[in-house]
């Protein structure tokens, strides 16, 4: 390695008239036939809602940013994404890159949601095999009224499982 | 601390003299991966953050000007490899001349400036080169101790090729006598690293009779840069 990287900082509580733009939660138009709506919260270690949250959906060229309102919500309509090849020949079960940003959060966090209808693929998904199998279900979203529905704990019993990028 | 900890650059995530970080900060150590899991997920597609040149200049924003020092910021975005990141978004954002952020959150009581918005976004150059005008931003007060203030700072937002590279940070002032207090600067235990959030002024960006000028180059984590945090 040659310089030293520039560190992060914080994205602070002040963020929201400057990094939300217009449609940036739609990474797809609503008539496409593989959107798919997801929905979730982002949770504190009090179980309390985070409500100057900004998550960022990127996979597969799709780029969604969402800002957490006053319930610490967030939500996106993106193409569900096809299973993809990884390194040494392993298939990586469909999935979403998550990046969460927060007032309190020194560097963003990075996480995945897998689908939950894909439980063959996820059973053989390389990265869901590193992750401890007690944990597992922080990663996959569940299916609620029409949407996908993907809490994010930065904390507690249900802590989300987060990767080191 | 962890052997990742010690070489990274970046701060931890629980850093309990910033106060927010004590309930936000995961518990439990982040799953390391081999690099190229993540570093094969592509950065975003920038038409879909519009950005108008206009976008560079904060203090054309409004009818009027702006009150308060008015500055250039300009400077490179690299990868720790050295290479130029051209044509990559830069988002900045900050509270006015007087501290005050037009975010309905800030309450700190200092006037807002009608000719003010402090939100701003440019894509590199060919050379990885970026430049912004805009004026001074304020300190201000905050409520993680008694009598706390932020020295004055730029927000940015940064991409570069792939989500490994991805970097929202702070640029500081070189001087600022804040800086030794502020928990957030200094959760950042490499004395180096913290530098690295600092600007320099520089007479050559200095416009005469016209705006002063600091220089700050950005270095986002190149392919063979170790994963932090783990």
């Amino acid at each position: 390695m040659g310089e030293i990287p520039t560190p992060s900082q914080t994205v602070g509580p002040f963020f929201g008239f400057a990094l939300p733009f217009a449609a940036g939660e739609r990474a797809v138009d609503g008539a496409a036939q593989d959107r798919v709506r997801i929905e979730g919260q982002l949770l504190d270690g009090a179980g309390e809602p985070v409500p100057d949250g900004l998550l960022e959906v990127w996979q597969a060229g799709q780029f969604a940013r969402s800002r957490t309102d006053s319930e610490g919500v967030f939500h996106f309509v993106v193409r569900k994404p096809p299973a993809i090849p990884g390194p040494n020949g392993a298939t990586q079960a469909p999935h979403l890159n998550l990046i969460v940003f927060a007032r309190g959060l020194l560097k963003h966090l990075v996480t995945r949601l897998y689908f939950p209808d894909e439980a063959s693929a996820n059973s053989t998904d390389p990265v869901l095999q590193q992750v401890d199998p007690e944990r597992r279900h922080t990663l996959i979203a569940h299916a609620a009224g029409g949407a996908l529905h993907f809490d994010v704990h930065l904390q507690g019993e249900s802590e989300t499982v987060f990767f080191a990028v | 601390m962890t052997m990742a900890e010690q070489t990274s650059f970046d701060p931890p995530y629980l850093h309990p003299d910033y106060r927010s970080t004590v309930l936000r900060a995961p518990t439990r150590p982040l799953v390391r991966l081999p690099n190229e899991w993540f570093h094969n997920a592509p950065g975003p597609a920038f038409g879909r953050v519009p950005v108008a040149p206009s976008d560079a200049d904060l203090t054309r924003q409004h009818q009027g000007e702006p009150l308060g020092q008015r500055i250039i910021i300009t400077g490179r975005v690299l990868d720790s490899d050295g290479r130029p990141m051209p044509n990559t978004l830069v988002e900045i954002w900050q509270a006015n001349a007087a501290g005050r952020y037009v975010d309905p959150g800030d309450d700190h009581p200092a006037p807002l400036d009608p000719n003010f918005t402090g939100a701003g976004r440019c894509l590199t150059d060919a050379d990885g080169r970026y430049r912004f005008v805009t004026v001074q931003p304020g300190a201000y007060p905050w409520r993680n101790h008694p009598n706390a203030w932020r020295p004055a700072h730029v927000h940015f937002s940064l991409f570069g090729p792939d989500l490994a590279s991805r970097l929202v940070t702070q640029m500081y002032f070189p001087g600022d006598p804040l800086m030794p207090h502020d928990p957030i600067l200094q959760s950042i235990a490499d004395l180096r690293a913290r530098e690295r959030l600092v600007a320099r002024f520089d007479l050559d960006t200095t416009e005469p009779e016209w705006a002063l000028g600091y220089r700050w180059d950005v270095v986002l984590r190149g392919r063979n840069a170790t994963p932090t945090g783990a």
